[in-house]
């Protein structure tokens, strides 16, 4: 969150094997990571990269909530997790071995180690987690998806705490190859907002949080960080790539509705944008349409300029922008912000962080596929 | 050189219409043959490997592109400079 206050650009050149045969050199990888100090060499050889970042969000997460999960709590709280390649580096560690190498032998813990599921089964083990379990993959709303099924199923009361959030990490040379087809990505930073963007970056990490019921939180005296109070999720049911307003328009305005708020109480709306065009046109299309008069009221941020894109993680790590801007009234930046665009002509906290105090935030995630999700929070009080 | 790019751009571009070689004239524009975004990516795909050349082209924005996209002959003419320029 410091880094996100102080507009912290965690993006730069990629070092990872054979980046010279890429076109796309940049990303917002997690330098200076030491598996070791987590874990020990069991777990390494079974932890993909993605689920050791969840396993260490995970733990500092319930640390803070000062939960212990035994007995009754145990069968009543789960683990809801988004990410949509799951176990990438270990997928392109293990072609390389028999493609590559041409070895006709790969480890055997290759499956239960690249599984989409691995990091929410493994938070359950870590934690004791007895309750309902599992992981969505809606590309780039996974997480967002995630956090609005913990949230549900807080509120139907299926259940009493959910460990939820995302993590993603495909930063690997298949991994980026893939994303270099598709031609939307950006070879010197992201900008979102801003009429000279170029496109998207790719990043990668973990956000955890635990979700519990509000009773339950109140009664055990539990610091609250946030309220979540509504989630919307809507199909576009139109392209597999390309954005749609109606349907973005739909999942927002439905979040606000499901909160039971009225639109003029948003102060700030953390974005899905991504840097391009595609998306920031059709995202701050969406915004004006839905709020009216009071889009100029409101302020919307895109903190993927400094953490880049986590695919299926990113919405929670936006969700430690929401978080920020509730209760420490600081709102994360647009950074890399250098030409104001027509088309994108909201209020979008370029490059500096601001003091606000705001009330009620949103966050979007829109996925290729046309699968959106947004979820709506206020200050904890 | 120049008729056999020309000849192959359009069964690139066909496939991707669906439609015969035939009813692709180097007047057509993409457009005209229903080609979306993710059709123009996917074309430029079959052209860098078809010619083993790199396309500049970037799908956020095409109007910007250095490469000429507005119409068959246009895409000929460019693949056949980039096949010049890149071979050597």
């Amino acid at each position: 969150m410091k880094a996100m206050a102080e507009g912290v650009c965690g993006i730069g050149p990629l070092d990872i094997r054979d980046v010279d045969r890429l076109s796309v050199k940049i990303g917002g990888q997690v330098h200076g990571y030491e598996p070791e100090v987590d874990f020990n060499r069991q777990q390494i050889a079974l932890y993909d990269r993605f689920t050791q970042f969840t396993l260490h969000a995970a733990r500092e997460a319930i640390g803070q909530s000062g939960l212990t999960f035994n007995d009754a709590l145990s069968v009543r709280s789960g683990v809801v997790l988004g990410t949509a390649g799951g176990g990438v580096n270990t997928w392109d560690e293990n072609y390389r071995t028999v493609y590559e190498e041409g070895k006709n032998r790969v480890h055997p813990f290759v499956v239960p180690k690249l599984m989409n599921n691995a990091a929410a089964s493994h938070v359950s083990m870590a934690f004791n987690l007895k309750g309902p379990s599992f992981t969505v993959a809606t590309a780039c709303a996974s997480s967002n998806h995630a956090m609005g099924q913990a949230f549900n199923m807080i509120r139907s009361g299926m259940s009493t705490v959910m460990v939820t959030g995302g993590s993603e990490s495909m930063l690997c040379f298949g991994g980026i190859k893939a994303w270099e087809g598709l031609r939307v990505m950006s070879r010197d930073a992201c900008r979102p907002f801003s009429a000279n963007r170029n496109g998207m970056v790719q990043g990668e990490g973990a956000a955890v949080f635990v979700f519990e019921d509000y009773e339950h939180a109140k009664a055990r005296g539990a610091e609250i960080l946030a309220e979540v109070i509504g989630f919307a999720m809507t199909s576009d049911a139109s392209d597999i790539v390309m954005p749609s307003k109606k349907g973005a328009a739909r999942a927002i305005k439905g979040a606000v509705e499901d909160a039971g708020l009225n639109l003029d109480e948003v102060g700030y709306i953390n974005a899905h944008g991504t840097g391009t065009a595609a998306n920031d046109k059709t995202e701050c299309a969406a915004v004006a349409d839905v709020f009216g008069h009071h889009a100029d009221q409101l302020m919307m941020s895109s903190t993927k300029s400094m953490h880049g894109h986590l695919i299926g993680g990113t919405g929670a790590v936006e969700l430690l922008a929401c978080i920020m801007a509730l209760r420490d009234g600081v709102i994360a930046p647009t950074i890399n912000y250098e030409e104001p665009d027509p088309e994108c002509a909201l209020d979008v906290v370029p490059n500096e962080a601001r003091d606000a105090n705001v009330d009620v935030v949103l966050s979007n995630a829109f996925a290729f596929g046309g699968l959106n999700a947004v979820l709506a929070l206020r200050r904890a009080s | 050189m120049t008729d056999q790019i020309l000849n192959k751009i359009k069964e690139i571009i066909a496939e991707q219409a669906v439609l015969e070689v035939s009813d692709v004239t180097g007047e057509s524009t993409l457009e005209d043959l229903g080609i979306d975004s993710l059709g123009l990516v996917e074309s430029i795909f079959a052209i860098e490997e078809a010619f083993d050349i790199q396309v500049p082209f970037n799908a956020n924005d095409p109007s910007e592109s250095t490469f000429d996209l507005s119409s068959v002959d246009a895409i000929a003419k460019a693949v056949a400079q980039l096949v010049n320029e890149q071979s050597s």
